[in-house]
């Protein structure tokens, strides 16, 4: 009986084949909801998946679970008091939030920052993209089952960098920092010492560390290379940015490209990926922490004395000129803009979040698809997404 | 990069010059848009994206803009002679005009072929608000649309025509209204939500029929 069956061996569309069972449950799909609380989702998020054995055949996402319609909000809001509501989209990179929202208000209103507020902008965002990769990494190194102890050495440095980051604004996580042509208070000479002292003493120990550790860790490459494959073609063509675009080869940084800030006055590179795999993803982001720690200390030697605010930004009943302005800054998940409307009231007529985490998500069935169950886990962890900003 | 001007003309020469205007934006960002006719739309969106020119292959960000119907009051200024001989006066008159509203997508494109650092912005604009909300989908063009065009039809109730999966992507499926237009009217009670289960009770009914008038007495129930 066995010796009349076919043997049928089915390619996949990642060039792996699976061989075909016949058995009773031959042909037999199952359908599995991973969420919305499921540890690997990273909050309220929920995949629809379809299963042929252990193989993802369709895979859904599922929106909406932490939705508060952030943007209705803001139309209620004055300009200013919409500062603190960015904190919440992607709270664990909150500075850059405020900044790409100031940004675009600054572009609305005509506003220009003094040039030491924008050094100091430069180095909170970047000390944001840091401690922003360091949960990515910490996360995905556990949901790839390293089972907690990278991910207790990266939050031990995350801890490190919240407790400069408090002494400075007062907050852990919601630091409503930045304001329309400045920011809310100037930073001292000796806490910047102390960030200098941190980044090139104990941050650099730990970047060796976790390179020597894991990077290069057989297991973890064995598991990440070739894994949640993203073509270049089809990532410009979904609009995915940040390190995620990055890694399938696409040079495009917004940093570079608008030159926004004072950006082009710092020498730094940007890593490009080859293959658009995890291990990709992952690298992408152990090796921008190296360029933003560049870029840190190179705002500090530069870093002019002068006013931090502009005296003639208006924050408080701002109304600017009817119009509209689009802002985006490269925030460490990829694009953030703003889009603005004014009709010349204290309200944004219309106040979009273009938010990075929900487009990047855009291809994720087709990263899933024929792949198994287990890499859609870590496919998903390396893209990196914040419920706050997804659902928004 | 060419200039928005001559980027409209390029596509008034192709399609026709009714099929695009151009908006401009008085605020000091000055970032001007173009007014694409919606049955044009989805062809004019190939030729920005496949243009060696242009190379708009990165549709950044897609969104819609509620405009409603707005009523304009406009003053005319006109002398009248004073038929007693007197200084002429001046008599203001009141017109008032209904603008229709319509419901708007935006785009902002970008090249990362050619690395523009300022977007062109193109525009869509439903023909009103209530009965005729389609527009023309611009996924095939883009797949990153795809999401953020879900997102529109679910807060601002815009159809797309040729959308692989319009479907509400943050609002619950059997939730009625679109959060985000301007005559929305919230909920008095936020704890109460409209779950299928009224839904459900009153299909189950079919199965459980009423007892009819004409009999008196309470149905037994049988064992």
């Amino acid at each position: 009986m066995s010796a009349t069956l076919p043997d049928i061996n089915i390619a996949l569309p990642n060039g792996a084949t699976a061989r075909r069972v016949e058995d009773e449950f031959h042909g037999d799909l199952l359908e599995i909801s991973l969420g919305p609380h499921h540890p690997s989702t990273h909050g309220v998020f929920r995949m629809n998946a379809t299963l042929d054995g252990e193989i993802i055949t369709t895979l859904k996402p599922v929106f909406g679970y932490l939705h508060r319609n952030h943007e209705k909000l803001g139309e209620t809001n004055s300009y200013l008091a919409n500062i603190p509501y960015t904190d919440r989209l992607d709270y664990l990179a909150s500075l850059t939030n405020n900044w790409a929202y100031v940004h675009a208000v600054e572009k609305l209103a005509g506003f220009v920052p003094t040039e030491r507020c924008e050094y100091l902008r430069v180095i909170l965002g970047e000390l944001s993209r840091i401690i922003n990769h360091v949960c990515l990494v910490g996360f995905l190194l556990n949901d790839l089952g390293t089972s907690f102890t990278p991910l207790l050495y990266s939050l031990r440095e995350r801890e490190r960098m919240l407790d400069l980051l408090e002494e400075l604004t007062g907050a852990r996580m919601m630091y409503n920092f930045m304001r329309f042509g400045g920011l809310r208070t100037d930073v001292s000479a000796d806490w910047l010492a102390r960030l200098k002292t941190y980044l090139e003493g104990l941050f650099a120990r730990y970047l060796d560390e976790q390179d020597a550790l894991l990077t290069g860790n057989e297991i973890l490459l064995a598991r990440t290379q070739g894994t949640g494959v993203l073509k270049p073609g089809l990532a410009i063509n979904a609009g995915i940015t940040g390190p995620g675009l990055r890694a399938s080869g696409v040079d495009y940084d917004i940093r570079k490209v608008d030159k926004y800030s004072i950006y082009e006055r710092f020498d730094f590179r940007v890593p490009l990926g080859e293959h658009g795999d995890t291990y990709d993803r992952y690298m992408m982001r152990m090796l921008e922490m190296r360029e933003s720690v560049k870029i840190i200390l190179q705002a500090m030697r530069d870093l002019p004395e002068g006013p931090v605010n502009d005296p003639k930004a208006k924050s408080r009943g701002l109304r600017p000129k009817a119009g509209e302005a689009y802002g985006r800054i490269e925030c460490p998940k990829g694009e953030l803009g703003f889009y603005l409307i004014s009709d010349g009231t204290p309200n944004p007529y219309r106040y979009r979040v273009r938010p990075p985490s929900f487009i990047n998500l855009t291809v994720l069935e087709d990263m899933c698809v024929g792949q198994t169950l287990a890499d859609a886990v870590i496919t998903l962890g390396s893209i990196d997404i914040v419920l706050g900003e997804v659902d928004r | 990069m060419e200039t928005l001007e001559q980027i409209r003309d390029r596509i008034a020469a192709q399609f026709g010059a009714g099929a695009v205007t151009l908006v401009t934006n008085p605020g000091p960002a000055a970032q001007h848009s173009l007014l694409l006719a919606s049955h044009a739309a989805r062809d004019i969106a190939r030729f920005l994206r496949d243009d060696p020119g242009l190379r708009l292959d990165f549709c950044s960000n897609a969104t819609g803009v509620d405009w409603p119907d707005k009523e304009i009051v406009e003053t005319t200024k006109t002398t009248q002679p004073d038929p007693a001989g007197g200084p002429a006066k001046v008599v203001e008159t009141k017109t008032k005009r209904l603008q229709p509203g319509c419901l708007e997508a935006v785009y902002h494109l970008y090249s990362m072929a050619l690395k523009s650092p300022a977007p062109v912005i193109i525009r869509l604009r439903t023909v009103n608000r209530t009965d005729d909300v389609t527009l023309p989908s611009l996924t095939p063009v883009w797949r990153s649309c795809e999401f953020q065009e879900r997102e529109i039809y679910d807060l601002y109730g815009i159809v797309f025509t040729g959308h692989p999966d319009l479907r509400r992507i943050l609002m619950w499926d059997e939730f009625k209204d679109h959060p985000m237009r301007k005559d929305y009217v919230s909920p008095d009670d936020y704890e109460w939500e409209p779950t299928p289960h009224d839904d459900v009770l009153e299909r189950a009914k079919a199965h459980y029929p009423a007892p009819s008038a004409s009999t008196t007495q309470t149905p037994e129930v049988t064992k």
